[in-house]
């Protein structure tokens, strides 16, 4: 085979998707991806909803087949570390101390969970890998009616508290902000979230803090004892940027990119969850967990390593499902400072337009897939929708853009 | 294992076989067939691995759901009659034989 050699550093979704990139788009030369799971790679987020709910296994969760990896000359390395990164000799260092050359090389190191930084931390478990799930899996198997505690009310606290509801047991999620969801959604979307999850009869405590864990209960800081069969945190992650570091790359909350997700090494580039990158759209360094991030960050760098000169501009967007809730988030809505609801809220079919003055940033739609969909089309297009056109009655995101046309 | 045959825009034909209860969408994405984008992983998130049923299909299909509705109306390609998203088609001995054709581009 000729052609430059790439070396993928994480065999996750951003992982994956570069190599898998790289062949559709005519790569010839060598790609090694090191994993340090014992998986073939697979998809992360039906963890916290079929995986956990035991209605698909492993096998329903690989990105490829075993076999795609050979058939397309990809030489995927499992269960194993790289170590180190040599610039000058251009040779990746893996943990049983073979090297590995490049001429490219792509961090995905994706990103680890954040520990619990109280006492008995040691008691609690995460969910990010396919073991972590199995452990919960485990402790959960076959029974009803545990008490299970969930510190922190995410996307990850919530989806796990939905589906281990499901399975019939009793969940409380501790949050210490006001409200669940609070960074990731506007105040509106993220209260009838909660309200829904409190009707399924999961018990909320927002704005309460951990103070200790221990076998079989959960301290609060202001003396709430909690009984807990089981306490799962998902309190997020810290990018994995040690070996970048080591290398002598920039890092800080993620290794840092240029809008091409390219280091100050012009051989080696940065995507999905470890990479903090310039984006156009926030005008800052930006750093994104996602699924859509992960395999639009692998295909433009696939591109890039090509000799594609485009950046890096994909629209952000998200989804997250929680019992028979649909959310799906198009664009960035941090930083927002007006809020448009259209739909019936009290239906639990709603969308909330989220705006920075009179620019619209984000559309969050619940159970609204096609205010989604247009809502990704006009935010790529750039949307001349204000606050007051929202507002109006009767106001419908797919005649208003049919009007506009 | 159920075979399903995925019929490419320029008409070439890959037979495949899927796992019982793996869908109509992950056949394609495991086994690298072009055609289906399939961006959010099954999620009926993002409408990208619109199929056509082959016209002369007499498999039985799932029945389709609202969300599905609603995105097949934002398909990068024009709905039809037959448009499903395969996503939404799970396989079992059923659907042995079943023959989707693939729209000319997903996004």
């Amino acid at each position: 085979m000729r052609g430059e050699s790439v070396v993928v550093v994480g065999a996750g979704q951003a992982g994956c998707q570069v190599a898998v990139s790289l062949r559709e788009q005519g790569h010839r030369g060598p790609i090694t991806i090191v994993g340090d799971e014992r998986a073939a790679p697979y998809q992360r987020p039906p963890l916290t909803k079929a995986y956990l709910a035991g209605e698909t296994d492993l096998a329903g969760l690989v990105l490829r087949q075993d076999s795609y990896y050979d058939d397309h000359g990809i030489k995927l390395v499992r269960d194993e570390r790289v170590i180190g990164v040599d610039r000058q000799a251009r040779v990746a260092v893996l943990g049983c101390a073979r090297t590995v050359s490049y001429d490219h090389l792509v961090f995905a190191t994706g990103a680890r969970p954040r520990p619990l930084p109280v006492p008995g931390a040691e008691h609690v478990l995460n969910l990010r890998t396919i073991a972590d799930a199995d452990a919960i899996k485990q402790k959960l198997d076959g029974q009803v009616g545990l008490d299970v505690v969930v510190i922190g009310g995410g996307f990850i606290g919530l989806e796990f508290a939905a589906v281990v509801r499901k399975l019939r047991h009793e969940v409380t999620v501790v949050e210490t902000q006001p409200q669940v969801m609070q960074r990731a959604l506007s105040a509106e979307t993220a209260k009838h979230l909660a309200a829904r999850h409190r009707s399924e009869g999961v018990e909320i405590l927002a704005g309460k803090s951990i103070a200790a864990v221990k076998e079989g209960f959960v301290e609060l800081t202001d003396g709430t004892v909690l009984v807990a069969d089981l306490v799962v945190a998902g309190i997020g992650v810290i990018p994995n940027s040690e070996v970048a570091q080591r290398a002598g790359l920039a890092v800080d909350n993620g290794i840092i990119v240029d809008a091409h997700l390219r280091t100050v090494d012009p051989r080696i580039h940065a995507v999905g969850d470890c990479a903090r990158f310039a984006s156009p759209l926030t005008g800052g360094l930006t750093r994104l967990e996602s699924v859509q991030n992960a395999t639009d960050q692998g295909t433009t760098v696939a591109s890039a390593i090509l000799g594609s000169a485009e950046p890096y501009t994909a629209l952000p967007w998200f989804w997250s499902d929680q019992y028979d809730v649909k959310l799906q988030i198009a664009g960035l809505t941090d930083g927002h400072d007006r809020t448009v609801t259209v739909g019936d809220p009290a239906e639990g079919r709603f969308s909330v337009f989220c705006f920075r003055g009179d620019r619209l940033i984000g559309i969050e739609a619940y159970n609204r897939p096609i205010d989604f969909l247009m809502g990704r089309r006009i935010l790529e297009a750039g949307s001349s929708l204000t606050p007051e056109i929202v507002a109006r009655p009767g106001f419908d995101l797919r005649t208003s853009q049919q009007q506009a046309a | 294992m159920p075979k399903i045959t995925y019929v490419s825009h320029d008409g070439i034909e890959t037979v495949v076989d899927v796992a019982q209860d793996d869908t109509v969408m992950r056949g394609a994405v495991l086994n690298g067939i072009k055609g289906i984008v399939a961006q959010c992983g099954g999620g009926a998130s993002c409408g990208t691995c619109h199929v056509y049923v082959d016209p002369e299909n007499t498999k039985p299909l799932s029945q389709m759901h609202q969300v599905e509705d609603e995105l097949l109306y934002f398909t990068a390609c024009e709905r039809r009659e037959n448009s499903r998203l395969s996503c939404q088609l799970p396989v079992t001995e059923e659907q042995d034989g079943l023959v989707v054709h693939m729209p000319e581009k997903q996004l």
